[in-house]
């Protein structure tokens, strides 16, 4: 069985460019460092990494609660400023049913338009929840077409 | 200049978020403006500090950068000082701009990349005022958005093909443009179906004189006059025999046409699909595109040559039925067609259902088929990891999606037909009791009762008939989107209206400013090279750092983003496809051998050669003497269920394919990384004969494949980090370096555990 271990061995601040910086042991300062999550959509409070400018990871955590307070504050703020992932809430309209097709949402960052290339871009991840790609790659997930109301649900019905 | 704001939201698509156009704020801006202060460039922010979709602006004028908040719409200025710097970076389909001085970052905004041209631009801009540089005359000739060439007025292709128009939904009339070379055949074949038509209408037209002549006054105790009788039979049989013989020539000529047609569908579908670029390959499964080449066309074919002609016939049969009945009775007529319009609206409320639902039904279709592609080519892997159960429940889970889908389809269509045929059932008996009342009454004769009543049901069978064609239209329709999807999708990599004519190349290669992105991630910036003809270079870097989409942008699989790769001068985006590739050698990885004999597939790119040269050609990349060990020599079948060769037999042999065309540029994408290190040393004769005096550009995964190379280009997450020789590199103890040292110890690793030597150390 392959096993990750969490090591936090680091503290975290930002300089004055807005930079994420970590210190790691011995006080060595690193410059740039970056917040992941492991699994963003299937799981997203569960595996982090700190990777390094470079992309080569520094530390791994299992779940944040291993981070003392000021540090998973930080790391929590750097997180939400690189992930973009709107959720849609409603479909407004669609310009057409045929691809490619203009797409007014409703997210929980607010009402967009999009384009959607092809119906290939409507992706199904762990059921139910489904994963829309639109012209530019940006990601917008759909939790469940339950949770959907009647006219967002019969517009994307169309798609599937 | 005030163009500068206008010219910007001109390129841009017209897809906008609503909250991202310009104009909106336009107004406001211009109150920021000093009287004389024009505007250079802007860029529609549209996402606030939480990343939440809220309109703001960044402008640039000579003096500062004005910006509209998109939390708050307030505005802030900023002076253009000489220490200030934009900052530029994406990530998941957002552009973070960065404002900074010396010390630290003044501002931050954030938008999504549909700005991302725009914001180049504005960078751009930005830096030439603040340091004070007058603007490039190359960007007139340039366009403004995507730095591609300008064709004729103005317009750039790159960004003119952004528009997004879905096809129209009268998909089924486009099929004309395929009928067109046919419109003889089709229109002698409607003829024949109309006359086909009128003969079937005359045995009913000729009961009613038997009936009223012969048989009622044999009721009356008069006798049955034979000569009538024999006239009427006769009439009958005639009618019935011409009918039959002319419905045989319709149903001929036009199955012929519509098989035609399909097998022009197909063709040209197929070589449209040719001509896409790698990037539509790459977004659709190999599954979809052959249900739709195959399948599709032939449901086409058979709508057109089946359905259509059924349904042609039937429209006809109505309306001629319906005139003959006015003629005789109008009342009892009108009584009779009482139930059409309810139908015809039966059939209108059902057809959008059905479409939706068939539509549905095919993209499942291509779900199962979906899976087949996936498994059967991984077959090796799915019994190594005893995935065959797993496999079983994902075509089974596909298949009952497909049942699904189907039986809510079925359960509509299924309950119509008994509908259509019900409603037929009352028509008559509306018409038997409404005809009696009029016999009664002495309005009509018996004769003429039998009349409609012999019509009728003609008239009704053919209205069950029609509802068919509702179900089947929609199958086609539905099929000829999707034949219609594949022909409407425009090359990315576009012939260009007036290619200029290449003979030879010299091979002289610049790369000036490339950058390109799939989706979101950026995966070249601002990579500028010039390599001299005859030149040999090795791009080195890290899996992932942009070598194999530098050699794709190279042979124009794809074409940049930005900037712009010349060939000897020229913009390769200025030569036709064609006439470019022909100058360039590939030789890749997993060398694919068609189906065929070892010659033809050394002739592929030349397939006029002549059988001297594929020897020539196969000497020279050591291929020859294996060939001639093989019972068939050069007549041997390889490729799929042919020969079995190894792995560098089939690498030279696609060397010997590359040295046949003789290309001034020659692409070696990781040429030796599939074979071990023995037979790359075989390979690497046949590659040095290869490169020799050609302009090459060549990947490789050992280090050492790449000692000839005139120049080393070392890339890190899309930019080109170093350039030099190998020595002036390791001097510099850079990427290289590392990457090289990396190597090495792997190289040590690998022959202290493989050598006898090692072994006998391990022991």
């Amino acid at each position: 069985m392959i096993e990750t271990k969490s090591n936090v061995d680091f503290s975290l601040k930002r300089d004055l460019f807005g930079r994420l910086v970590a210190i790691v042991k011995d006080g060595v300062e690193k410059v740039g460092v970056v917040p992941v999550r492991a699994f963003p959509i299937s799981a997203p409070t569960a595996g982090f990494a700190l990777l390094d400018a470079e992309g080569h990871e520094l530390a791994w955590l299992s779940d944040l609660a291993s981070l003392p307070r000021p540090d998973r504050e930080i790391f929590e703020q750097a997180l939400s400023a690189r992930e973009f992932t709107p959720e849609i809430r409603r479909l407004l309209e669609v310009s057409s049913f045929a691809t490619p097709s203009t797409w007014t949402v409703e997210t929980d960052r607010g009402p967009t338009r999009f384009v959607l290339k092809g119906v290939e871009d409507i992706r199904s991840l762990t059921p139910p929840r489904l994963m829309v790609t639109d012209s530019h790659g940006v990601n917008y997930l759909i939790q469940s077409l339950n949770l959907l109301d009647r006219h967002s649900r019969k517009l994307l019905d169309r798609f599937l | 200049m005030m163009s500068g704001l206008s010219h910007v939201n001109a390129k841009e698509p017209p897809a906008l978020p609503p909250n991202s156009a310009p104009t909106a704020v336009a107004p406001e801006l211009t109150q920021q403006l000093a009287p004389h202060e024009v505007l250079i460039a802007s860029l529609a922010l549209d996402l606030d500090d939480d990343l939440h979709y809220a309109p703001g602006l960044l402008a640039l004028t000579a003096a500062r950068l004005l910006v509209q908040h998109p939390t708050d719409h307030s505005w802030s200025e900023y002076a253009l000082d000489s220490d200030l710097t934009l900052e530029y970076r994406d990530h998941a389909g957002v552009a973070t701009l960065e404002l900074r001085d010396a010390k630290h970052t003044l501002s931050r905004w954030h938008f999504t990349l549909e700005q991302h041209r725009a914001a180049r631009r504005l960078i751009e801009d930005f830096n030439r005022i603040r340091d004070g540089r007058v603007r490039d005359p190359s960007l007139e000739t340039t366009c403004p958005t995507c730095g591609g060439p300008l064709a004729a007025g103005d317009e750039c292709p790159a960004c003119a093909r952004a528009v997004h128009t879905p096809p129209s939904t009268w998909t089924l009339l486009r099929l004309w443009r395929f009928a067109r070379p046919y419109s003889r055949q089709l229109i002698s074949g409607f003829l024949l179906t109309l006359a086909a038509t009128a003969a079937t209408l005359v045995p009913p037209y000729m009961t009613m004189p038997l009936m009223d002549k012969v048989l009622i006054p044999f009721g009356n105790g008069v006798p049955i006059r034979f000569d009538l009788v024999g006239l009427y039979v006769g009439g009958l049989l005639g009618a019935a025999v011409l009918a039959w013989a002319l419905g045989w020539a319709r149903t001929y000529i036009l199955a012929l046409v519509s098989e035609r047609i399909g097998a022009d569908l197909r063709t040209t579908t197929f070589d449209h699909m040719l001509r896409l670029s790698l990037e539509y390959y790459g977004g659709k499964r190999t599954g979809d595109l052959m249900a739709r080449l195959g399948s599709e066309t032939d449901r086409i074919c058979v709508f057109l040559s089946l359905h259509l002609l059924d349904f042609a016939t039937d429209v006809l049969v109505i309306l001629m039925t319906a005139t003959i009945l006015f003629v005789v009775n109008p009342w009892l007529a009108l009584v009779t067609l009482l139930p059409l319009p309810i139908i015809a609206w039966m059939i209108h409320v059902v057809r959008d259902h059905l479409r939706h639902g068939f539509e549905k039904a095919n993209r499942i279709w291509s779900e199962v088929t979906n899976v087949l592609a996936d498994t059967i080519p991984g077959i090796r892997v799915v019994k190594a990891f005893a995935q065959e159960q797993r496999e079983s429940v994902r075509f089974r889970d596909a298949n009952r999606r497909n049942l699904a889908v189907n039986d809510r389809v079925n359960a509509v269509w299924s309950l119509f037909t008994p509908t259509v045929t019900l409603l037929t059932e009352v028509g008559l008996l509306v018409v038997w009791g409404f005809g009696i009342w009029q016999v009664s009454r002495h309005q009509i004769t018996v004769g003429v009762l039998t009349a409609f009543l012999a019509y009728i049901s003609r008239f009704y069978t053919r209205l069950d008939s029609m509802s068919r064609i509702v179900s089947v239209t929609q199958k086609a329709a539905a099929g000829a989107k999707r034949i219609f999807e594949v022909l409407d999708h425009v090359s990315s990599v576009p012939e260009p209206v007036d290619p200029v004519r290449i003979d030879a190349l010299k091979g002289a290669i610049e790369l000036s400013n490339v950058g390109f992105r799939y989706g979101s991630r950026a995966v070249l910036e601002g990579i500028s090279l010039d390599i001299a003809p005859g030149e040999m270079i090795g791009l080195v870097g890290h899996s992932g750092s942009g070598k194999s989409t530098l050699v794709n942008l190279t042979c124009r699989f794809y074409d940049v983003g930005e900037g712009a790769i010349k060939v000897d001068g020229i913009d390769i985006r200025a030569l036709a496809v064609a006439d470019y590739r022909r100058n360039v050698g590939l030789v890749l990885q997993e060398p694919f051998l068609f189906f065929g004999t070892i010659g033809d597939n050394i002739a592929y790119g030349k397939p006029d050669a002549g059988r001297a040269e594929i020897v020539a050609a196969a000497r020279a990349a050591h291929a020859h003497e294996f060939i001639l060990r093989l019972p068939h020599g050069y007549d041997s079948l390889v490729g799929e269920r042919g020969q079995t060769l190894s792995g560098g037999e089939r690498q030279r042999i696609s060397i010997a394919r590359a040295l046949l065309i003789d290309p001034r540029i020659l692409i070696l994408d990781e040429a030796t990384s599939a074979v071990d290190s023995e037979t790359e040393k075989e390979i690497q004769g046949a590659l040095d004969n290869l490169v020799r005096g050609r302009t090459t550009i060549a990947i490789a995964h050992r280090l050492s494949t790449l000692r000839q190379a005139n120049r080393l280009v070392v890339l890190d997450r899309g930019r080109i980090v170093e350039v030099g020789g190998h020595d002036e590199l390791m001097a510099l103890k850079g990427d290289y370096f590392r990457l090289y040292q990396t190597q090495r110890r792997q190289i040590e690793i690998d022959e202290i555990s493989w050598t006898p030597a090692g072994l006998e150390r391990e022991a």
